[in-house]
């Protein structure tokens, strides 16, 4: 056939040729060396990213929601309810809502370009997360005194297995307001990183919502 | 884009379109043969299968219960359509790969077809969603219905790697159980706990023994790891799941002994864990529950 | 984090150390080479298990003294359920999960859009890594005491719950198992993610939906999901763990006495780990086989010189499968206890991914239908999988009858139909994909000739392995037994079981000419031009193998579907998506 017929590999000097010349002029454009460059990532898949990330995420806790309940209803089930339930819960989930608003305001105060003002509240922002994983820290000791631990009973599992699964998603959630805060990102964009941060904030504060009422309820 | 990348892309554009005029006909070496080959290998995959179908060189054993009948008439239905559906697929393939093969032609240009796809859809529904509608029946017959009050219990109890089989004695009561009283050295191997009155008169076998023509309802347990019973001519499975009694019923209407095996993945001693099903007429049934009851009293 | 290079060195690819280039790339090409060469490794170990397996169902006496690890010489009951758990891990996981995803997916997904890399360079190179200390945690299970564990591939509980108690293999075997699937799932779950994200944000410009290769289509179905399955697996995982190592109660439940010993459990479900793990591995069976659907798609249109008939149907059914797959998972669970009014429910959906399946099927036929077919080896290996395809999807419709359920269950016909379908046919769709897609991968064409008796060899073993299972399950053979000693019917089976092991060894030695072919082209293989098919799509727009960043400074843009064969009045019989009307009439006036 007439490509076969070509010399092959006449496409590929012409292209390594453009791709040599450009290289060496376009070189700065990605810093990290062996990938083409930040640069020809848009945005949006960040925001893209995250929010396929947090489909995984919302599979992982349904699983987990899904277990308790049937494990919950089945007959047999040997199943009490806690024998105390924490009453700092509440305070952890006010701290978490709160640290939702701090941190609309951080990026409200972001877009309209007053940089301390962002910082401050950004800097809020984590403070409240760590000491919602505090707090958590807190009914955890509150529980183990009262003589509950993980294998006490199907409840108190699922009870540990929630917090602690949540927990580290938070802790995960400190680390990236952590790293937008000092490392400044590059590549990405201060506005992109922080929307990512929120998209990621929000929504870990939205599954808690949800697994406390689910514990709540349980408890009632 | 740059223009020198713009240059570069024209280059490869003109490099990648042919200048093959139209009509001219070229044709790919080799094809014949291979199509020639690959044509007469799925006539032979189809002419064999058929061929083994047809003369029942391997046919299942037959059924001993009238469900079961009504299985097999269900799994001939299905037979009937897919192979049906298996014989034009792969001839279908083989006689395209023969006809369409490379001889210089220029292929047809068809991208598409919207009233054949509608059809072949439409058929698909009809053919697979009825054939499970259908399907429905023989389950349902088995499954969605109690036993009957007359039936016969026996209880299954599976472990780690012995089907145990409890008879509830004249009383009808099956007696409490404790897993703390499992020994099977010691003749327990269910744990009956003999200060209930109702497990003392429990008749506790290897095999399972059943009149014909009765229906029997078996309450299917496991001790330890997910088990199953499985009797091919009964046509029927069920897992024994630990910490659930799970119940279904037969009636065989041939005498016989069939074996039990487990088709669950249970431990190392999976493949060795089988027992027997007996149907015996009722008169030496009751020869055999008299035995049982005589054994026990001594 | 990675120090960050200086501009000069960036620009000179050439000096980019080995451990960056090769170990430690970005690069999605190497990292799909990288996860093609591991799934190798992973296919090649699941081979030898299995024909360990065929030759103790068949001799389970002959003395084997020079294998150390058997006492004697003898396959013990639980080294044999050891290799059915590792073949079945191995081969579900690690080969077809990876090699048609990861491998091809990675390579191919950035060039089939136009894209010059994947959106998250740095996850995919992590997702790999992740993927490779997976597998080395799974293969250290062989070597632990107790060996791997015994309760195959889908580790049922209690057996995989309640340690070593359960049996040999399920102390230390079973959790290794359990954190390699754990890391596994991660892995999987950030190569989803990335997939996802390059597909919808990355595309070049004109790269609609519609034009996109139905590669890419399945590779995207495929990718969402393993996001939504692997999720699942993962907490599956993570509760398994903790019933076995912190004495929790998730699945266990109460009152089991194993060895004797009453276990500490209280009140836990098996049949939520049944329920939990089908909804993951049910989907998996998708993962599988959805890319050998996309490939074959592919190649019967580029070797038939016609497009593909229905394109949007079969990008349509791509996703209705997908969808459905999701739906279906209690039809593994028919006999399990579940209620049988559930089961009606799962078998009519499982029924009903049939009508996809056969609408692709009536449209591969359209396909070939009036083309001109070319049949080299990436075509016959295409067609292999069809007739595969057709085979073993017709005897899922036996198994999704609940009533037939009742006597084929856990019968060698179940492992007939999954290896078939699950197994032979994504086989052939990765061994269709090598051979397509090799020339542009390493810059060299695989040896022809090798690659048709390769195929010749394969298909026809592959049917003498597996078809005569069918009938050893109609007749009440059980799989996952060790040895026909246990019930007396299964004796009369020998026959079958021997010729079916005779050609396994026969099948897998005929795997060693594509070894020889893959390893020797490699280095020796003619040199291959950028577009050695004839094909249209954007990988084969690039020389071969493509720069660093795929395209150079060209830019690609898209001007029409992936699969313009023979046009009526274009000059030739394809059109590369990349042509613009106006270069094609500048062309054509040349």
């Amino acid at each position: 056939m007439a490509i076969g017929t070509l010399p092959n590999r006449s496409i590929g000097h012409g292209r390594h040729a453009g791709h040599d010349g450009r290289g060496a002029g376009a070189g700065g454009d990605h810093p990290s060396g062996d990938t083409p460059g930040g640069a020809i990532v848009p945005p949006r898949a960040y925001v893209t990213g995250i929010t396929v990330a947090l489909g995984a995420v919302l599979m992982f806790f349904m699983a987990l929601v899904s277990a308790y309940i049937v494990r919950r209803d089945m007959p047999l089930s040997g199943w009490l309810p806690l024998a105390v339930f924490p009453r700092i819960l509440w305070l952890d989930t006010l701290l978490l809502l709160a640290s939702s608003f701090t941190l609309s305001r951080a990026r409200r105060l972001l877009l309209a370009g007053r940089d301390s003002g962002f910082r401050f509240w950004w800097k809020i922002t984590a403070g409240l997360g760590i000491a919602f994983l505090a707090g958590q820290l807190i009914a955890w000791r509150e529980l183990a005194a009262a003589g509950v631990y993980l294998a006490t009973n199907p409840s108190s599992s699922f009870f540990f297995v929630f917090t602690a699964t949540h927990g580290l998603h938070i802790l995960g959630g400190i680390a990236a307001l952590l790293w937008v805060m000092f490392r400044r990102p590059r590549r990405l964009g201060l506005a992109t990183a922080t929307e990512v941060a929120a998209i990621y904030w929000h929504f870990m504060d939205g599954i808690w919502l949800f697994l406390f009422s689910l514990l709540l309820f349980a408890k009632a | 884009m740059s223009p020198a990348g713009r240059h570069v892309y024209l280059d490869a554009a003109r490099d990648l379109c042919p200048r093959i005029p139209a009509g001219t006909r070229r044709r790919e070496r080799g094809s014949t043969f291979a199509s020639v080959l690959l044509a007469l290998l799925l006539s032979l995959l189809v002419l064999i299968t058929v061929w083994i179908f047809a003369a029942r060189v391997f046919p299942a054993p037959s059924s001993i219960t009238a469900i079961g009948d009504q299985v097999d008439r269900q799994y001939a239905l299905t037979l009937w359509i897919t192979g049906a559906i298996f014989v034009l697929a792969q001839l279908g393939f083989a006689w395209a790969i023969l006809r369409f093969r490379d001889r210089g032609q220029r292929a047809r240009f068809v991208p598409g077809n919207s009233r054949l796809e509608f059809a072949w859809t439409v058929a698909a529904i009809i053919l697979f969603l009825g054939l499970g509608v259908l399907g429905r029946r023989a389950w349902a017959e088995s499954r969605f219905t109690p036993p009957s009050a007359g039936a016969i219990q026996v209880e299954v109890t599976e472990s780690q790697f012995v089907f145990n089989f409890r008879y509830p004695g004249p009383d009808g009561k099956f007696g409490r159980l404790d897993p703390r009283l499992i020994s099977p050295s010691t003749g327990n191997p269910l744990g009956l706990d003999d200060n209930d009155p109702a497990a003392r008169d429990d008749v506790v076998v290897p095999q399972l023994t059943v009149p014909v023509n009765r229906q029997i309802a078996l309450l299917i347990r496991s001790q330890d790891v997910v088990h199953n019973f499985f009797v091919r001519e009964l046509r029927l499975q069920e897992d024994a799941v630990p910490g659930m009694i799970i119940s279904v019923h037969f009636t065989p209407d041939r005498l016989g002994r069939y074996e039990i095996v487990c088709t669950q993945l249970c431990g190392l001693g999976h493949y060795r864990m089988h027992s027997y099903l007996n149907v015996v007429a009722a008169s030496d049934y009751q020869a055999f529950l008299n035995q049982q009851q005589q054994a026990l009293r001594q | 984090m990675k120090s960050r290079v200086d501009s000069a060195q960036a620009a000179a690819p050439g000096q980019i150390g080995f451990v960056r280039r090769c170990l430690f790339s970005t690069d999605h090409k190497v990292i799909g080479i990288q996860y093609f060469f591991l799934a190798l490794f992973a296919v090649l170990i699941g081979i030898v298990l299995s024909l360990f397996m065929r030759f103790h169902l068949v001799w389970p006496a002959a003395h084997l003294s020079w294998i150390p690890w058997l006492s004697g010489g003898l396959m013990t009951p639980e080294q044999y359920l050891a290799l059915v758990t590792m073949h079945g891990t191995l081969m579900v996981f690690f080969v077809l999960t990876v090699a048609p995803q990861s491998a091809f997916g990675n390579y191919f997904l950035p060039l089939q859009i136009g894209a010059p890399e994947m959106a998250f360079p740095r996850l995919n190179m992590l997702s790999f890594w992740l993927t490779f200390v997976a597998l080395l945690v799974m293969l250290a299970a062989f070597v632990v005491p107790g060996g791997a564990p015994i309760s195959g591939w889908t580790a049922y509980t209690p057996l995989s719950s309640v340690g070593s108690v359960a049996g040999p293999g399920e102390g230390l075997g079973q959790t290794l198992w359990i954190a390699s699937i754990g890391i596994f799932c991660i892995a999987s779950l950030l190569g989803a993610l990335n997939f996802i994200s390059t597909t919808i944000d990355m595309r070049a410009p004109g790269m609609t939906l519609m034009r996109m290769p139905l590669t890419v289509w399945a590779w995207f179905v495929t990718a969402i999901l393993s996001l939504l399955a692997f999720a699942v697996l993962l907490a599956a995982a993570i509760l398994l763990l903790l019933d076995r190592s912190a004495g929790t109660s998730f699945f266990t439940p109460a009152g089991i006495v194993l060895s004797g010993q009453l276990q500490p459990h209280a009140g836990g479900s098996p049949l939520l780990w049944e329920h939990l793990f089908w909804f993951f591995g049910h989907p998996e069976v998708y993962i599988a086989i959805l890319p050998g659907m996309g490939v074959t798609s592919h190649v019967l249109a580029n070797f038939s010189r016609k497009p593909v008939f229905g394109y949007k149907a079969m990008a349509i059914t791509l996703c209705a499968i997908g969808f459905l797959g999701f739906l279906v998972w209690g039809h593994h669970m028919f006999v399990s206890g579940m209620s049988p009014y559930s089961s009606i429910a799962f078998s009519l959906l499982t029924m009903s991914i049939g009508v996809p399946s056969a609408i692709k099927t009536c449209n591969w036929l359209g396909t070939i239908w009036h083309g001109k077919l070319q049949l080299k080896s990436p075509m016959l290996f295409s067609l292999g999988f069809v007739s595969v395809f057709v085979t073993g999807g017709l005897s899922g419709l036996f198994l999704a009858q609940p009533a037939l359920d009742n006597m084929l269950h856990g019968t060698y016909y179940v492992v007939a139909h999954f290896h078939l379908i699950m197994g032979v046919a994504a086989i052939f769709g990765i061994f269709a994909a090598t051979y397509l897609w090799f020339p542009k991968m390493f810059g060299r064409a695989m040896n022809e000739r090798l690659g048709q008796i390769h195929f010749w060899l394969t298909f026809v073993g592959a049917y003498c392995i597996f078809m005569p299972m069918h009938f050893i399950g109609i007749e009440g053979g059980i799989r996952r037994y060790s040895d026909y000693t246990g019930a007396n019917y299964l004796a009369a089976l020998q026959p079958l079981h021997r010729f079916s092991t005779i050609a396994a060894f026969a099948t897998a030695a005929a795997q060693l000419i594509f070894l020889f072919n893959l390893f020797w082209s490699l280095r020796k293989g003619a040199p291959a031009s950028a577009n050695p098919w004839n094909a249209t799509t954007l990988e084969w727009a690039t020389p071969s193998p493509p720069p660093r960043d795929n395209f150079g400074a060209w830019k690609p843009a898209v001007y029409r579907g992936p699969y313009e064969y023979s046009v009526p009045g274009a000059a030739a019989d394809f059109i590369p998506q990349h042509l613009s009307p106006a270069d094609l009439e500048a062309a054509g006036a040349d």
